[in-house]
Formats: C-alpha cells, sequence, structure tokens
C-alpha cells in the first residue's frame, strides 16, 4: 500500500543549524497495516507524517501509495487519499462552521459537483447517522458552531471527516495527546473500532507505550531519523512496556527521551 | 427635514452596495483586508464610464465587472502564488492600476450627461413615472438580485470551500481542495463586485472621475461594520444582507450629520475612518475595561 523507498530530509541544510531529520527511510505497509510509531523528541515522527502528507519535499527518496509515485505530489491533491488528524484539535476543523458544514466540506469533495448545494437533506440524515455512532449527542446539534465543541468532541468530528470518504492512507499524528484521559481513551476506542471496520490503512504517532503496543499489528521506532525498531507479530505480542525501554537502551545506549512518554508508562 | 435629500442618500447607499457586498467578501468571509477595492471601485468607474460615453452603457456595466474581477485575479495571484503579504498585494495592484484607469479614461474625467446610462430605458419605458423612483426601484432590483445570487453561492459546495479557507486555510487544503483556487476566486468576485458599484454609481452621477476611488475601503468597511450593528454577526446570508442596508445606513448617517450642518462635506473621509477605527477597537476596549474594573474590585474589596 505505502512503500517509501531511501526518504532523506534534511532541514537548514549548509548552516551550523543543519538538521538530518529523515535518514535513508525504507518501510514498506501492507494493506490493512496499523502500524504506531514511537521515539523521542525530535527523532522525526512528525517530519515523517509531513513528508508523507507533502508539507514539504523531500531531497532524495521515493514515496509511493498504492502503486503510484506521490513523491512529488502537491499537499492537496495527495490529500484526496492521504487523510490526517492533528494533535491540536483546532487544526483539523473550521471553528465558525456549523458541524454539518466541516462534515459536508469533507463529504462534498469526492461526491459533489462545485456548484451543487453544499448541504442537503440527504446529507444531513447521512451526517446524522453518522454522528450517533460516537454517542456524544452530536447528532442533535448540526447547526452548532464547531467551535463551540470541546477538544474531544473536535476530535471526533475530525475522525468521522477523515475516514467519512475511506482513504487510502490515515496520518494519525499524537491526536489524543492534548485531551483528558476519559475523553482519550473514548477517542483512541472510536479510532480503533472505525480503523478495523473500513479496514483503514493507518499510522499512528503516541507517546504512550503502553497503547503502542496494545494497538494495531506493527510498531516502529524512529530515532535520529532513522527506523531504529521494527516489531511485528510474535516479537511485538511477547514486549511489554519495560522490554521495549530494555530494547531501546541496547539499541540506543541511552535512556528514552521523551518527557511526555516518561509519565505514561504505568 | 429635507426628505428628497434623505432619498438621495438612500439611493446613495445602495449604488455603494455592491462595494460593501465585496469588502464583505474579502475582509470577514476570505478574512483578508483587501486593498485593490481603491484601485478597483476606480478601475470599474474608468470601463463603465467610457464606454457610456461611447453608447454602451450596458456593456460599460458588464467590462466593468469582468475588469474588476481581472484586478482581482492579480492580486490573488500575488498573494498566493507569489506569497506576497496580502495587505502589500493589494496595495500593489491598486497602485498599478491608476495607469491603467487613467489610460482607459483617456483624461482625469470625462462628462456622461447627455448620454443614455443603463437606467435610461426603464425612465423611457415609465414616462410619467418619477425619474428618482424608477431610478430607486432599478437598483434596488439590482442589489436584491446580488444578494440572492450571492447567498445561493455561499451556499454550494465551492461557496462552502471559500468559506473555509477564510476560517481554517490549513484544514481546507487537508479536504483536497486547492485554497489557491478559492482565494483568487474569491477576491476575483469581490473585486466585480467592487467595480460593479463604481459603474453603477458613475452612470447614476454622470461622470466618471480618477479619484473617486481614494478612501473606498473605508466606506466599505464602514457598511460592513454598521451591517453587523444592526444584525449581528450570523449566517453568511444575513451578512450578506447586512452589508447591502450597513451600507444605506451609513448613507443616511452622512446624510443626517451633512443636514444638521454639524460637518462639513469635506470632513466625511475623516468622520469615516473614525468610526471605523472606533468600531475595530471595541472589542479590544470592552475587555480592557472588565479586566480594568476586576482589578479596582479586587483592589477593593482587599483593603477592607
Amino acid at each position: 500500500m505505502l512503500e517509501i523507498r531511501h526518504l532523506s530530509k534534511t532541514f537548514f541544510k549548509g548552516t551550523p543549524n543543519e538538521n538530518p531529520a529523515l535518514q535513508d527511510i525504507d518501510l514498506t505497509l501492507q494493506k490493512g497495516d496499523f502500524v504506531t510509531v514511537i521515539g523521542s523528541n525530535g527523532a522525526g515522527k512528525s517530519t515523517l507524517f509531513n513528508a508523507i502528507a507533502g508539507s514539504f519535499l523531500c531531497e532524495s527518496g521515493t514515496i509511493l501509495l498504492d502503486g503510484e509515485d506521490i513523491t512529488y505530489q502537491k499537499e492537496h491533491k495527495r490529500a484526496r487519499n492521504i487523510s490526517r488528524i492533528f494533535q491540536n484539535p483546532m487544526v483539523g476543523t473550521a471553528p465558525d462552521l456549523t458541524i454539518e458544514e466541516n462534515l459536508a466540506l469533507s463529504f462534498n469533495g469526492a461526491n459533489k459537483h462545485a456548484f451543487a448545494r453544499a448541504v442537503t437533506k440527504k446529507d444531513i440524515a447521512y451526517f446524522r447517522s453518522l454522528l450517533s455512532t460516537l454517542d456524544m449527542g452530536l447528532e442533535d446539534r448540526l447547526k452548532t458552531k464547531i467551535g463551540l465543541l470541546s477538544g474531544g468532541q473536535r476530535q471526533a468530528v475530525s475522525l468521522l471527516m477523515c475516514t467519512m470518504t475511506v482513504p487510502k492512507l490515515l496520518l494519525l499524528d499524537e491526536h489524543t495527546a492534548a485531551l483528558d484521559p476519559v475523553t482519550a481513551e473514548k477517542v483512541l476506542s472510536l479510532t480503533s473500532q472505525i480503523v478495523k471496520e473500513k479496514q483503514i490503512t493507518t499510522m499512528m504517532i503516541t507517546h504512550n507505550i503502553q497503547s503502542a503496543l496494545a494497538l494495531g499489528n506493527r510498531t516502529i521506532m524512529l530515532e535520529h531519523g532513522k527506523i531504529v525498531l521494527d516489531l511485528k507479530e510474535e516479537q511485538r505480542r511477547n514486549l511489554d512496556v519495560a522490554g521495549l525501554l530494555k530494547l531501546y537502551r541496547e539499541l540506543c545506549g541511552k535512556e528514552l527521551d521523551n518527557d511526555r512518554m516518561l509519565l505514561t508508562n504505568e | 427635514m429635507n426628505i428628497p435629500f434623505f432619498i438621495d442618500s438612500a439611493m446613495l447607499g445602495l449604488q455603494y452596495a455592491m462595494l460593501a457586498l465585496g469588502v464583505f467578501i474579502t475582509f470577514r468571509i476570505l478574512n483578508i483586508p483587501d486593498l485593490t477595492v481603491e484601485g478597483s471601485f476606480t478601475f470599474g468607474i474608468a470601463v463603465s464610464g467610457i464606454l457610456t460615453a461611447n453608447g454602451h452603457p450596458f456593456l460599460g456595466l458588464l467590462l466593468a465587472v469582468l475588469a474588476g474581477a481581472a484586478a482581482g485575479i492579480v492580486t490573488g495571484f500575488l498573494q498566493t502564488t507569489c506569497g506576497i503579504h496580502p495587505i502589500l498585494a493589494g496595495i500593489l495592484t491598486m497602485s498599478g492600476l491608476y495607469t491603467v484607469n487613467i489610460t482607459v479614461l483617456g483624461g482625469p474625467n470625462v462628462n456622461l450627461l447627455d448620454c443614455d446610462k443603463f437606467f435610461t430605458f426603464a425612465v423611457n419605458l415609465f414616462p410619467y413615472a418619477y425619474r428618482t423612483v424608477v431610478k430607486g426601484v432599478l437598483i434596488l432590483l439590482i442589489c436584491a438580485l446580488a444578494v440572492f445570487l450571492l447567498s445561493l453561492f455561499f451556499k454550494t459546495a465551492f461557496g462552502l470551500s471559500i468559506r473555509a479557507t477564510g476560517n481554517n486555510e490549513d484544514m481546507v487544503r487537508a479536504s483536497s481542495i486547492n485554497t489557491t483556487k478559492t482565494k483568487i476566486t474569491a477576491i476575483a468576485i469581490a473585486n466585480g463586485l467592487v467595480a460593479l458599484s463604481g459603474g453603477i454609481v458613475s452612470q447614476y452621477q454622470g461622470f466618471s472621475d480618477i479619484n473617486s476611488g481614494s478612501g473606498m475601503i473605508v466606506i466599505g468597511l464602514a457598511s460592513v461594520i454598521i451591517g453587523e450593528v444592526i444584525f449581528g454577526r450570523r449566517s453568511v446570508t444575513i451578512g450578506i444582507i447586512s452589508a447591502v442596508v450597513g451600507s444605506v445606513v451609513y448613507y443616511l448617517i452622512i446624510a443626517l450629520a451633512l443636514s444638521a450642518n454639524i460637518f462639513s462635506s469635506n470632513a466625511l473621509k475623516l468622520l469615516s475612518a473614525v468610526i471605523v477605527g472606533i468600531t475595530l477597537a471595541f472589542p479590544t476596549f470592552k475587555t480592557k475595561i472588565a479586566e480594568y474594573q476586576m482589578r479596582r474590585h479586587a483592589l477593593k474589596t482587599r483593603s477592607r
């Protein structure tokens, strides 16, 4: 599904601040894979997502999505096949538009002519049934401006928007990190439910090692822009948090350094 | 009280309503203050003026819209593809347009008093009605049509993506919508309306002048803001209607000030600037006053 070959990106090249953010990354995802991504601060997790989504171009390497070379494709073109949710709940929705208008925005692209009515009665019925699956009472608040919702509610709506038209790849960039623990848990279980149901190929950055190992079928760890660990199947199943930290210490010769990660090691 | 004077002022407000609509689209929907308005208003005046002088008043209005839209496309191109700061992009187009306008007009002004205007046919159609009434009904119809079409447009899928672009551009791009396209289209529509306003104004007043555009952005902003004071900031359709009403009310306020001899007509620009300045600063001062009162209250209770 997703094939990344020899991908490299260096920021501030040729200056004293030169930062090799991605170094010769090779990664192949099968259709339906759910990969969790972990790593210390500045390891290149978000940079990898930015590279895949097309926020910038990389100096070398290729990215193939479903056999199509998207290495130099524009960001908004890639967005047709790649959906993304960010840590900040404010990023994924337009605050002054209503819930139904926000949903329509991601629904219309693939389904409607540019001058067709943006929100029809049929759409509203569909949005209502969709929102009721969230179990947050949002199905009765379609005309509410989305800026009035809580962070968790906004993130849940973002999740619906990103998966409404099934993307080839879903990128989740610590999308529960800014939520309180209970809401985070809820959004996370919603995520895995939707991903499983629609069999979406997914990559999820998380600082919670526990859920990194519990969710999905594969875990990769980044360090200094390289993939240092790629855990699958049996090896992954037999690993717990302590085991993973030990593995990291052996590989990198130091303790895992992620300020938020340490707080969530139970 | 001088009733005809106020009716004339209300009509003037309707002629400038298209300007207010244009400013509403860029300033409120797209969230970009667009200074192209100053140039595109005169561009409309120039194009419509020169064609009216040569006997084509309708073609004049049509081409005025297209000319304004073209100016908008230039500003949009500078903002998006060239990455120039939106305000600077507007200033560049506006400044460059001066040369274009004076070339089109062929001089600093053109007299249209003896030419056929776009409303002449309507006046001839109803020879027994008052000229002012016919002209007023016609401009009212034009405004109603503009409001109707615009509110319909902003309810379409493409219109929705324009509104979202002004609200959260990153999200729109992530929804696989080309924000360069939405921005340029919106700025083009806005400036097309502004130029239409210029064309209508020049035909109604019977002359085209190269300097008519200065201060238009402030008048547009004042209209939009007055409309919001009356209607509040609600849906986009109400916003569109409130811009038109705001324009009429603005000219009525000016008429009131003038007829009460409070100000000379030379003071209009300063007056408008002060009104807009105060209204835009209002939310900030409201919070500041609230904070000040909170602090004072806390200090008082503590000293007891």
